[in-house]
């Protein structure tokens, strides 16, 4: 006995000395920078000079969606879109306050998963950027002009926005679908009776070709299984949407065991265009229910809400043709179609394999009808007479898969933290990267469209850990950039984003940046308190609203001595920016309002509501540093106790 | 032959002078790297870029300098009537065809063309030497650039002669040179 610990021991010690502790460097070595100069080149963008692309991130929980330039990894804008943005007052003003308006009310946060990019044929034309509300179900659409929201469409009869928002080759839809089955339309029921009760809808939002405004043109009523992600086809499979699926076991607890029984869960092939059919053919039914569309009129500085009361929805059954169940090992996360449109991969986060299918023998399966089965009228068909190949032993946990248009596919792999490489068609692994740590999406340029531009690669990571400087418990969401222009792909950048980004797209900042607006024409400005030149500035008393029509231009307010507003009063402040010079905004803020601040911009008009609580003198002030004389840019409310009746008096440059 | 000619082309010349901005006035500075440009046309004065007059004169009060108010010069309501003038004088003195009429001719473009110069000098003394006493940034009176380079605070300021400047310019060279022909003819 002795003898063998003894000789144990020997063995132990003299194995650390020749092979050493295995060190962190040496853990991570594989997969390399490929020589730091080269990298720093790759991604360094001089003083002066622009980014190639312009890459838009989900802030998740933020509610936002991030701007940033690629290769540099530079952030450049914050969009808000569904949380209140006390920066510069979205979701605080009279004008905003409407955008985020649901059928549950005022809603002033959500979680921001997906964007996309409208697409013409395929390619990204960069018109519009759309996102999704995952909690509160919600589509917007930003501007690529004004980089400002302008539409937020709310989805009914559904939870869990999370298959969304996917567009078609040629922006014809965008796509909504449950992740969370509930009893649609909602009721009061026990919640084990999930089979019998909860359904989910997979929505097609059409987009107006012409000013390309939102509208549900349609829901189809689904069981009840979570639908993750989705994708739309291209080329031949161009009238076709499709959305992975988990809990086909129906769980409705613990779904971290319940859901993970099956071998197999279904990806859902919609036929977008067989479902428009039927609802021509008047297969549809008009269910009443109430959801909100939110319009951002931007020569008006206002957005108006629109409440609709009915919705077009179908079952299946009414539509043979219109769905079919495609079997995917397991819980698959996300469904990416390759830029040709005919192979469409299940990214089975808990399968061994990468399932890719064939779009070419999904179709010759319907017609020959080789299903296994049938579910409240979807075909299910079956697994091998769909199936293309099973890329072996990629990763583990494949969750997300993108395309360089040269016939490779890269693979974000949470569990084992890598992105893995693969010629799709073949069903061969070519080359793997680790990134840091357990990535979630990844993004190419145009690496979900017909034609990607390649290039680089951006691993969105959950998890952040040591890669930056330590910042407390709660850490910023790592990303980083890989030159996927090669053979092998190299690493060249690693940063820290904002909020969680779940998705991204990339698009040739040429395609963009001359579009892009400097300035609001004030000559065009049609806001109803809008107030174009300081002669016409003015207060107005209308029983117990003072209305402050105020102007702002380098360094002064007019006006900004106001009396005659008393405790009790409803003060608004109709605040108009008078510059036309490219990046002169002003900001106001009031003491001790109970709101934002708000930052105008050249040529806009925003409101500011304050209810005064206390007399006294109370100071406001521009708050974006604006010229040599931004500190004396202020001006002073009176405010006069309740019950009083004090004249309204104002000015600039005058004794009251 | 030729010394006729010559009249024609400097009224031609003229002609194209209501089509282009006689002068132009261009800043830059550190936060203003793509410019702002004062384009001073015969009868207008226009920015370069759609605002930029409002944006000179915003950035213009903090040293207490008047607004350029086209109102305000009544050189822009009669200088048309001026070229008008010169056109048809050309053409008849291209029509006429006597040494003396060029000689005239060439003469009272030359003295308009200084007395626009000396009157453009003067507007900017006016304009440099009669800040608002309670400006916040004090400077002391100056001459605007007249021609060419000059920097002034923040500004790196260039005033040259735009496309009307340089047909009203060469029409000038034409007519002397008409003169010239029309006299060495005469010593012949």
């Amino acid at each position: 006995m002795r003898k063998l610990l003894f000789g144990a021991g020997i063995i132990s010690l003299s194995s650390l000395l020749i092979f050493g502790c295995p060190s962190k460097e040496q853990v991570k070595s594989t997969g390399g920078a490929g020589g730091v100069e080269d990298a720093a080149k790759k991604v360094y963008v001089p003083p002066g000079q622009y980014d190639e692309f312009y890459a838009f991130l989900s802030g998740g929980f933020n509610g936002q969606l991030s701007v940033y330039g690629l290769p540099s990894g530079r952030l450049l804008k914050i969009i808000p879109v569904f949380s209140q943005f006390p920066e510069n007052g979205y979701g605080y003003t009279p004008e905003t306050k409407p955008m985020l308006m649901t059928s549950y009310g005022f809603v002033p946060w959500d979680d921001s998963h997906h964007p996309e990019l409208s697409q013409t044929n395929g390619v990204p034309d960069g018109r519009w950027i759309f996102i999704n509300a995952n909690n509160t179900p919600r589509i917007a659409k930003i501007s690529l002009t004004t980089f400002e929201t302008t539409e937020i469409i709310e989805i009914p009869n559904s939870a869990g926005n999370h298959a969304s928002s996917f567009i078609t080759e040629n922006s014809e839809y965008l796509t909504a679908a449950t992740r969370f089955s509930v009893p649609i339309p909602q009721k009061d029921v026990e919640i084990k009776s999930y089979a019998q009760n909860f359904k989910g809808t997979i929505s097609f939002i059409k987009l107006d070709p012409k000013d390309g405004k939102m509208s549900i043109a349609f829901q189809l009523l689904v069981p009840g299984y979570n639908y993750d992600l989705g994708h739309c086809g291209k080329g031949p499979s161009h009238d076709w949407c499709f959305f992975t699926s988990y809990n086909t076991e129906q769980a409705h607890t613990l779904l971290e065991i319940n859901a993970s029984k099956n071998d197999k869960d279904y990806i859902a092939a919609v036929n977008w265009k067989k479902v428009e059919q039927c609802v021509a053919e008047g297969k549809g039914k008009d269910v009443p229910t109430e959801y909100y569309h939110n319009i951002y009129d931007e020569t008006k500085h206002i957005a108006t809400s629109e409440v609709i009361k009915s919705v077009k929805m179908l079952s299946p059954q009414d539509c043979p043709g219109s769905i079919y169940y495609l079997p995917t090992p397991k819980s698959p996360h996300g469904v990416d179609v390759d830029p040709t449109g005919e192979y469409i991969i299940g990214d089975g986060k808990l399968a061994t394999v990468i399932p890719i299918h064939s779009f070419s023998k999904m179709l010759k399966a319907i017609e020959g009808k080789q299903f296994e089965k049938e579910i409240d009228g979807i075909p299910v068909i079956k697994y091998e007479a769909v199936n293309y190949c099973e890329v072996p032993k990629p990763c583990l946990g494949p969750l997300h898969t993108e395309f360089d248009g040269k016939g490779n596919a890269y693979t974000s792999c949470f569990v084992s933290s890598e992105v893995v490489k693969y010629d799709y068609k073949a069903c061969k692994v070519l080359d793997r990267i680790p990134v840091y740590y357990s990535i979630g999406h990844l993004m190419i340029p145009g690496g979900d469209s017909a034609k990607p531009w390649g290039k680089y690669l951006l691993a969105m990571n959950k998890i952040t850990k040591d890669r930056y400087l330590p910042t407390g418990p709660e850490l910023a969401q790592s990303a980083q950039l890989i030159d996927i222009s090669g053979d092998k792909m190299k690493m060249l950048l690693d940063f820290p984003t904002i909020g969680e980004p779940h998705y991204a797209q990339a698009i040739p900042a040429s395609v963009i940046k001359d579009k892009v607006e400097k300035i609001y024409d004030l000559k065009a400005n049609a806001h109803p308190d809008a107030v174009k030149s300081e002669a016409d500035a003015k207060v107005v008393r209308k029983g117990n609203e003072v209305h402050v029509y105020l102007t702002m231009i380098r360094s002064h307010f007019v006006p900004d001595n106001i009396e005659g507003v008393k405790v009790g009063d409803k003060v608004y402040f109709h605040i108009t920016n008078l510059e036309q010079d490219w990046d002169i905004p002003h900001g106001f803020a009031l003491l001790g309002m109970n709101n934002a601040e708000v930052l105008v911009m050249p040529g806009q008009t925003k409101t500011l509501v304050w209810e005064p609580k206390k007399e006294g003198v109370f100071p406001f002030y521009c708050t974006d540093f604006c010229s040599a004389l931004h500190q004396e840019m202020q001006g002073y409310v009176r405010v006069s106790p309740a019950g009083s009746n004090p004249q309204i008096k104002y000015g600039t440059n005058k004794d009251l | 032959m030729i010394k006729r000619v010559l009249l024609i082309l400097a009224g031609i010349l003229l002609i194209g002078v209501y089509f282009f901005p006689l002068w132009e006035i261009i800043f830059y500075a550190p936060q203003y790297p793509e410019g702002l440009g004062i384009l001073i046309h015969l009868n207008k004065i226009t920015g370069l870029g759609e605002h930029d007059i409002k944006i000179i004169n915003d950035l213009n009060h903090y040293i207490g300098m008047k607004t350029i108010e086209e109102n305000s010069i009544p050189e822009l309501k009669i200088m048309p009537f001026i070229l008008a003038f010169l056109i048809i004088y050309a053409f008849i003195a291209a029509i006429i065809n006597k040494k003396l009429v060029t000689l005239t001719f060439s003469a009272i473009i030359t003295l308009l063309g200084i007395a626009g110069l000396v009157d453009f000098y003067l507007w900017e003394y006016d304009y440099g030497h009669n800040l608002a006493p309670n400006a916040p940034i004090k400077v002391d009176p100056f001459q605007p650039a007249f021609i060419g380079h000059k920097p002034f605070l923040n500004f790196d300021i260039y005033s040259f002669p735009h496309i009307g400047g340089a047909l009203l310019g060469l029409a000038i060279v034409l007519a002397w040179l008409s003169t010239y022909l029309y006299f060495i003819e005469g010593k012949k």
